[in-house]
């Protein structure tokens, strides 16, 4: 029998390409995607559910579909793209009811694997280059974004320790560059100019959208319980990333940063506060367990910088390759439930 | 994800060769434009201070070392000193010493203040200053067999005024001690004569001190002669640098925790080592200016 997977936040970019993925995989029996908002991309047999925001429809979709994979891809780990009380409601409550369905009597779920941020690290003058999991945070958390992570990572934990039958992997994700990924990082380098602290130049390490895609993948259900950091080699300066995208850096002051910050708020370029600690401090965290468990990545953090650049040099000349997809119920109901459709595997 | 070992054609099961795992990855485009390595170290950058630095070096300061060859060609060492000079001339002197002597780079490990300035804090980082952190020196020293200076007294030294030269400080909680034990490296003493009166502090300023923020505010013999100058002007006394013999511990690497007590004693030991060298130094040192 194959695997029945839920992914929460199909809606969202990961949940979307993840979802494709997986209906490639013929391992794969049923993909279920949760989401306040309708899938993005074009998907043949996943099964989309809208629900609220906090998942309250969660434990009776698990106990009807008898899922034994969840992939909790829903985080929010931009906190340009919400309230602060939604962020609460996704990622904290959001997690617990997630959670509570999981872990409900006659629960069939296996396995799960939840997509967080190397955000939880934080970025302070004090910290190592390397963060290893199980290096502990050397600051206390600045922003509702972290707050809300730390606390989310804290239901995984408990979870795990509840339902030992259950493998739980936690994936810390870098700052993530490619092709089709918008960010408030990658708007900060299409920018003509890169904004920078003065006097400040940090270094970043980044993962290809490709590589995150491929990790969550080689992360379900393989037992590989635990938690991973995932990011590229390679710690790269900010101004080599300017570089490598052929731009250059205009710094911002480095006192009252937030407040120069406020203008490129203005034209759509919303600079969070845990960038602007990274554009001080930067991070680096270290990769090398999730490649001693046999994952490899297809590109390094210069190497994901180049590819994101080459795709918005592409666009800006021919525009965007991939055709605008909207979602519509009856259609998609149509081709996965009407008796008309021949579908493949049955008997014409 | 499971590979297939094997295929069907047409009835019978025919074994795949299945490609050997791991071994032979694909090596990753890696397209960089610079040379800053993962500690924020440029050696291009290094050079062109060695380039800047060699006559302060070898005109100014008139360097000279003394049993250069008890630093090891090769594998991680922990290099240990004592600190002086209101600005501390002594970390320079040392760095560049080993870097042109031996061709090794070195990287000195410093309090994270310096991470938090801007300009001062990434100059410093593309020389080689690493955050002072017990992560960063395993990782330096166990797995990549590199040099690493160190401090232990940390600002206490170059904090201390003039009457007080050559009296070393506390060396911290000796984590320096613990950090060699884990990386199974070699403590490697050097006793530095010169700095103290390169930058002689005759007073601090506490207030000033807190409302910059800084560690300590020093007046220095360097203002008062120089003015405003003197707040990076140094006087040419003559250095000597003595590097004492490597210390091991007969301990395995990698523990969780070692003695306490035994670090304290190893600390201490070294500290009074270095101490009774630069009493010995001091003695046969006929000119502060000539040696």
């Amino acid at each position: 029998m194959g695997r029945r997977v839920l992914i929460t936040g199909l809606g969202t970019f990961w949940g979307g390409r993840l979802a494709q993925a997986l209906e490639r995989d013929p391992d794969v029996d049923v993909v279920i995607g949760l989401d306040t908002e309708e899938p993005k991309v074009r998907l043949e047999r996943t099964e989309y559910v809208r629900s609220d925001e906090n998942y309250s429809i969660l434990s009776r979709i698990v106990s009807a579909t008898k899922v034994d994979t969840i992939v909790h891809t829903f985080l929010i780990v931009d906190s340009t793209q919400t309230s602060g009380r939604r962020l609460h409601e996704v990622n904290v409550i959001g997690t617990m009811n997630l959670f509570a369905a999981a872990s409900a009597a006659g629960s069939t779920v296996r396995s799960v694997v939840v997509k967080s941020a190397a955000l939880v690290y934080g970025a302070t003058p004090r910290d190592p280059v390397w963060f290893s999991e199980g290096t502990a945070r050397k600051s206390t958390p600045r922003t509702g974004i972290e707050r809300s992570l730390i606390e989310v990572e804290g239901y995984v934990r408990d979870f795990a320790v509840d339902n030992p039958h259950v493998e739980v992997t936690l994936l810390r994700y870098c700052n993530v560059l490619g092709p089709q990924l918008t960010t408030p990082f990658s708007k900060a380098l299409r920018l003509p100019a890169v904004p920078s602290v003065l006097g400040f130049d940090p270094r970043f390490q980044l993962v290809h959208e490709d590589d995150v895609v491929r990790s969550l993948l080689f992360c379900i259900g393989e037992g590989r319980s635990g938690i991973y950091n995932v990011a590229g080699d390679g710690l790269l300066p900010w101004s080599e990333i300017a570089h490598i995208c052929g731009r250059r850096t205009v710094p911002l002051p480095f006192v009252g940063t937030n407040l120069a910050a406020e203008p490129l708020r203005r034209i759509g370029v919303d600079i969070p506060p845990e960038l602007l600690d990274l554009l001080r401090y930067g991070r680096g965290i270290d990769n090398r367990r999730l490649k001693e468990a046999g994952f490899a990545y297809r590109y390094t953090s210069a190497g994901a910088v180049q590819a994101f650049i080459e795709a918005v040099r592409l666009r800006k000349t021919v525009g965007s390759r991939t055709p605008e997809y909207r979602y519509e119920d009856d259609v998609e109901a149509f081709f996965r439930h009407s008796p008309a459709v021949v579908r493949e595997g049955e008997a014409t | 994800m499971a590979r297939p070992t094997q295929e069907r054609t047409g009835k019978a099961l025919v074994p795949v060769a299945v490609p050997p795992v791991a071994d032979e990855q694909p090596v990753l485009d890696d397209p960089r434009h610079g040379d800053v390595d993962e500690w924020g170290r440029s050696e291009r950058m290094r050079q062109i201070a060695r380039t800047i630095y060699a006559p302060v070096y070898e005109k100014w300061f008139r360097v000279e070392w003394e049993n250069l060859d008890n630093i090891p060609a090769e594998g991680g060492a922990l290099l240990v000193a004592n600190h002086a000079a209101a600005l501390p001339s002594d970390a320079p002197a040392i760095m560049h010493g080993i870097e042109t002597e031996m061709g090794r780079p070195v990287y000195g490990l410093a309090d994270h203040y310096f991470k938090s300035l801007p300009v001062i804090g990434t100059l410093w980082a593309r020389n080689g200053g690493v955050v002072a952190q017990p992560d960063n020196a395993y990782r330096l020293l166990r797995e990549q067999g590199q040099l690493a200076l160190v401090f232990p007294e940390g600002t206490k030294g170059p904090a201390k005024s003039f009457q007080e030269r050559y009296r070393l400080r506390r060396f911290g909680r000796g984590g320096f001690v613990e950090i060699a034990m884990r990386a199974g490296v070699p403590i490697i003493p050097i006793a530095v004569v010169g700095a103290e009166e390169s930058m002689p502090t005759l007073a601090r300023v506490p207030a000033l001190a807190k409302l910059l923020g800084t560690p300590y505010f020093p007046i220095t013999a360097n203002m008062l002669a120089f003015g405003p100058l003197g707040a990076a002007l140094y006087f040419p006394s003559k250095f000597k640098l003595r590097v004492l013999e490597p210390v091991t511990f007969d301990v395995p690497p990698d523990r969780e925790r070692y003695s306490r007590s035994r670090i304290m004693d190893e600390s201490e030991a070294i500290r009074q080592s270095i101490q009774e060298a630069l009493f010995d130094m001091l003695q046969q040192r006929r000119s502060v200016w000539f040696g």
